[in-house]
C-alpha cells in the first residue's frame, strides 16, 4: 500500500470521528504545547540571566569584606570584620595578573542641581571604573587616576540623573550638592540600565575617597578586579586570597568570581529547565496513553473491517501499517497544534513581557514533531500488533 | 481449478472438537456455477473459508489451479486472495467511513495500483454495476441492493477465477436479491467461476451445479 493510500486511510478514520480523535491529539498537543513553551521560557530566561551577567565581563571577580558561608549568607553579621582599605585594593592591583582594580562604596543620597533635587544612588568609585565595569562616559571625562587618596570634588553624571536635573542642557563645569558638599560636573555617563534591579543611570558617580567620607565608613564595601584574558579565574582568586590573608593575617574577605557565579546560575537554569521539560514529559505520557486508549478502542469497533481487509488480501504488515500510521498521525496532529499552541502563547508572552525573552527555535519544531510522531508510533504498535494478529474469519465473524 | 482431497477442519470449542468439515473431495473446474445449501452449522461457511485461503484445514490437501496452497505462508496466500478470489459476504462488510468509490478500489490500493489505472477501472466498474452516479456517497447512504452491489463490484475488481459468495442475498429482500443474483450470473457468463452459498431453495436451484453440505459430509445433487 502506498504512504499516500495509507495516510488516507488514517485520515479518514481520524476524520470520521471527530470529538474522539480531536480530544485524543488535544492530549499530545498540551503536553507538546508545554514543552515548547517551558523549554523556549527556559532558553530565553538563561539568555536574560547570562547576558545580565556578562555585560560586566567574565574576567572579573569582586573582593567584599566579611565570610560568606554560603552563596549570599554574610558571616559579617555575626563577626566583627578587618574593613578592606584602599591600601587592600593597591596591593591587590600590584599582582602581576591582575589589570585593574576598582574600589567601590554606595549610599543613597539627595543631589541638588540644576535647580531639582533628587534621591539617587551615590556610587563611589576609583578611576578605573570604566573599564572595569564596561560603562563609558557619553560627554566630558570621567573621574581623574591618581587621586584616590586626596581627591577633589568632582562629579559624573549618570544618564537620566542628568536628564532629570538639567533636561537637555549640558552639565559640564555645573555645581551640585551632595550631602552639603559641592561638587563640580566633569562627565555624563551613557545609559546602561539596571543591574539586578540597581539603575546605573539615575546614579552620581564621585571619588571613592569621597565616598569614605560621605558614608562616614571605615571600609570599602566592595573591590571589583579584572585580570588579564587567559588567566584563570581560580588561579587569581587564590592570589587575591593569599594576599589579603598576608595584610589581614585572616582569611576574612569573600571573593566571587564572576565565572563561578555563571557556573552556578548556568547549572541551576538548567536543572530548572530540565524539570520543567520532564513535567511536559509527563503530560505527553499521558497523551501517549490516551493515544493507546483510543487504539485499542478502535481495534474493537473494527474487527470487521481488519477482516474484510485481509479477505481482500491484506497482509498482516498492511494491517499493522495502518493502525501504526493511525496512531502517528492522530499524535503528529496534535504535535503540531501544541507546536502552534506553546509558540502563540510563547510570543505573547514576549509581547507582554518584552524585557523576557522567549525564543521557539527551528529546533523546538522539530522537537514537537519528532516527539508527538515517537509517541504514536510508541503508543500504536500494541494496537497494531494486535490487529495485525487476528485471524481473519475470527475478525469476520465478530460482525 | 479446484480440489480437494480428503479435507477436513476441526475447531477446539472448550476442550470439544468441533467437525466443521469431514474428508470433503470436491472437484470444480473453471467457469462452474455452484450452489452450496444445507443446514445452519452444517459447514458450508467453512469450506468457503478453506476455498477462499482465508482458513486452513486440519487436514487433507487443497490444489488451487494445479498448486498446493495449503502449503503457501499468510503472505502468499494473501496474495492469491489479492489478485485471484474474491469474496462477498452476507452483511455486504463496506467500510463505513469510505465513499462508495473508495470501498470499491481497496484492492487495487492494497495491490498498489497506479492511480490514474485505478480510477478509470473503478469507474468502469461502478458503471458495470449500475452505481455510476453513486461513487462519492457513503454505504449508509445507499440501498441494500446496492450495497451489495458495491460489494461485488469491489470483489471483482482485480478480475480474479474464483467468486466466493456466502449468502449474498440473505440480508435483501427478493426483489433487491434477484437483481444482486442477475449481477452475479452475469460475472458466471462472463467465465467467472462461482460458488454461492445459501439459503433460497430457488437461488441455489439456479445453478449449474448443486451441493448440499450435512453436518460436515458434502454431498452432490439437488435438495
Ligand atoms: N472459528 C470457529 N471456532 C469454533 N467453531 C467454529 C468456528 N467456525 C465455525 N465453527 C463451528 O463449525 C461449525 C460449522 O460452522 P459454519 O461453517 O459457520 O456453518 P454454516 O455456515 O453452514 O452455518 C459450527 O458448528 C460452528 O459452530
Ligand atoms: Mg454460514
Amino acid at each position: 500500500m502506498k504512504i499516500r493510500d495509507r495516510a488516507t486511510f488514517a485520515t479518514s478514520a481520524i476524520r470520521s470521528q471527530p470529538v474522539r480523535s480531536t480530544l485524543t491529539a488535544l492530549g499530545i498537543g498540551v503536553g507538546i504545547a508545554a514543552v515548547v513553551l517551558l523549554l523556549s521560557l527556559g532558553a530565553g530566561l538563561q539568555r536574560f540571566v547570562l547576558n545580565e551577567f556578562t555585560q560586566f565581563g567574565t574576567n572579573l571577580l569582586s573582593v567584599t569584606p566579611g565570610r560568606k558561608t554560603t552563596f549570599g549568607m554574610s558571616g559579617a553579621m555575626i563577626n566583627a570584620v578587618r574593613p578592606l582599605s584602599l591600601e587592600d585594593a593597591d596591593a591587590i592591583a600590584a599582582l602581576p595578573q591582575v589589570e585593574r582594580v576598582c574600589p567601590v562604596v554606595m549610599g543613597n543620597v539627595a543631589v541638588e542641581g540644576g535647580g531639582h533635587t533628587r534621591r539617587v544612588m551615590a556610587t563611589c568609585v576609583g578611576a578605573s571604573m570604566p573599564d572595569v565595569w564596561r560603562f563609558s562616559v557619553a560627554s566630558g571625562r570621567f573621574l581623574p587616576a591618581g587621586e584616590e587618596r586626596r581627591a577633589r570634588p568632582l562629579a559624573v553624571l549618570g544618564d537620566k540623573l542628568w536628564r532629570e536635573l538639567y533636561g537637555e542642557r549640558s552639565p559640564l563645569g555645573e555645581v551640585v550638592r551632595v550631602g552639603g558638599d559641592r561638587y563640580r560636573v566633569i562627565g555624563v555617563m551613557e545609559p546602561k540600565g539596571q543591574f539586578l534591579g540597581v539603575d546605573l543611570d539615575d546614579a552620581i558617580y564621585v571619588p571613592v575617597a569621597r565616598g569614605l567620607e560621605l558614608f562616614d565608613r571605615e571600609g570599602l564595601m566592595e573591590v571589583d578586579v579584572t585580570f588579564r584574558a587567559g588567566a584563570s579565574s581560580d588561579a587569581v582568586t587564590a592570589a587575591v586570597r593569599r594576599t589579603l590573608v598576608a595584610r589581614h593575617g585572616d582569611d576574612d574577605c569573600t571573593i566571587t568570581a564572576q565565572q563561578q557565579m555563571l557556573d552556578v546560575l548556568g547549572s541551576v537554569l538548567s536543572v530548572l529547565t530540565f524539570a520543567v521539560a520532564a513535567l511536559g514529559g509527563i503530560s505527553l505520557l499521558v497523551g501517549g496513553v490516551g493515544i493507546l486508549t483510543i487504539m485499542t478502542i478502535a481495534l474493537g469497533e473494527r474487527t470487521g473491517e481488519i477482516g474484510l481487509l485481509r479477505a481482500l488480501g491484506a497482509t498482516r504488515a498492511q494491517v499493522r501499517w495502518l493502525f501504526l500510521g493511525e496512531a502517528a498521525a492522530l499524535s503528529v496532529i496534535g504535535g503540531v497544534a501544541g507546536l502552534a499552541l506553546g509558540g502563540g502563547a510563547a510570543f505573547l508572552l514576549h509581547v507582554l513581557v518584552p524585557a523576557l525573552p522567549v525564543a521557539v527555535t527551528p529546533w523546538h519544531a522539530l522537537l514537537a514533531v519528532g516527539v508527538s510522531l515517537a509517541i504514536g508510533l510508541g503508543a500504536g504498535v500494541l494496537p497494531a500488533v494486535r490487529a495485525a494478529r487476528l485471524d481473519p474469519i475470527e475478525a469476520l465473524r465478530a460482525e | 481449478m479446484i480440489e480437494l482431497h480428503q479435507v477436513s477442519r476441526r475447531f477446539e470449542v472448550g476442550g470439544q472438537v468441533v467437525h466443521a468439515l469431514r474428508e470433503v473431495d470436491l472437484v470444480v473446474a473453471r467457469g462452474d456455477y455452484v450452489s452450496l445449501m444445507g443446514p445452519s452449522g452444517s459447514g458450508k461457511s467453512t469450506l468457503l473459508n478453506v476455498l477462499g485461503l482465508l482458513d486452513r484445514p486440519s487436514s487433507g490437501r487443497y490444489l488451487f489451479d494445479g498448486e498446493d496452497v495449503t502449503a503457501l505462508d499468510d503472505d502468499q496466500q494473501a496474495l492469491v486472495r489479492r489478485v485471484r478470489i474474491g469474496f462477498v459476504f452476507q452483511s455486504f462488510q463496506l467500510v463505513p467511513r469510505l465513499t462508495t468509490e473508495q470501498n470499491v478500489a481497496l484492492p487495487l490500493v492494497l495491490a498498489e495500483v497506479p492511480l490514474a489505472e485505478r480510477r478509470e477501472r473503478t469507474a468502469a466498474q461502478l458503471q458495470a454495476f449500475g452505481l455510476a452516479d453513486r461513487g462519492h456517497h457513503l454505504p449508509d447512504q445507499l440501498s441494500g441492493g446496492q450495497r451489495q452491489r458495491a460489494a461485488i463490484a469491489r470483489a471483482t475488481i482485480t478480475r480474479p477465477d474464483l467468486l466466493l459468495a456466502d449468502e449474498p442475498t440473505g440480508n435483501l429482500d427478493k426483489h433487491t436479491g434477484d437483481d444482486v443474483v442477475q449481477a452475479l450470473e452475469k460475472l458466471h457468463d462472463d467465465g467467472l467461476t462461482l460458488i454461492v452459498v445459501t439459503h433460497d431453495q430457488a437461488l441455489g436451484a439456479r445453478a449449474v451445479r448443486r451441493l448440499r453440505m450435512d453436518d460436515g459430509r458434502l454431498e452432490e445433487g439437488a435438495a
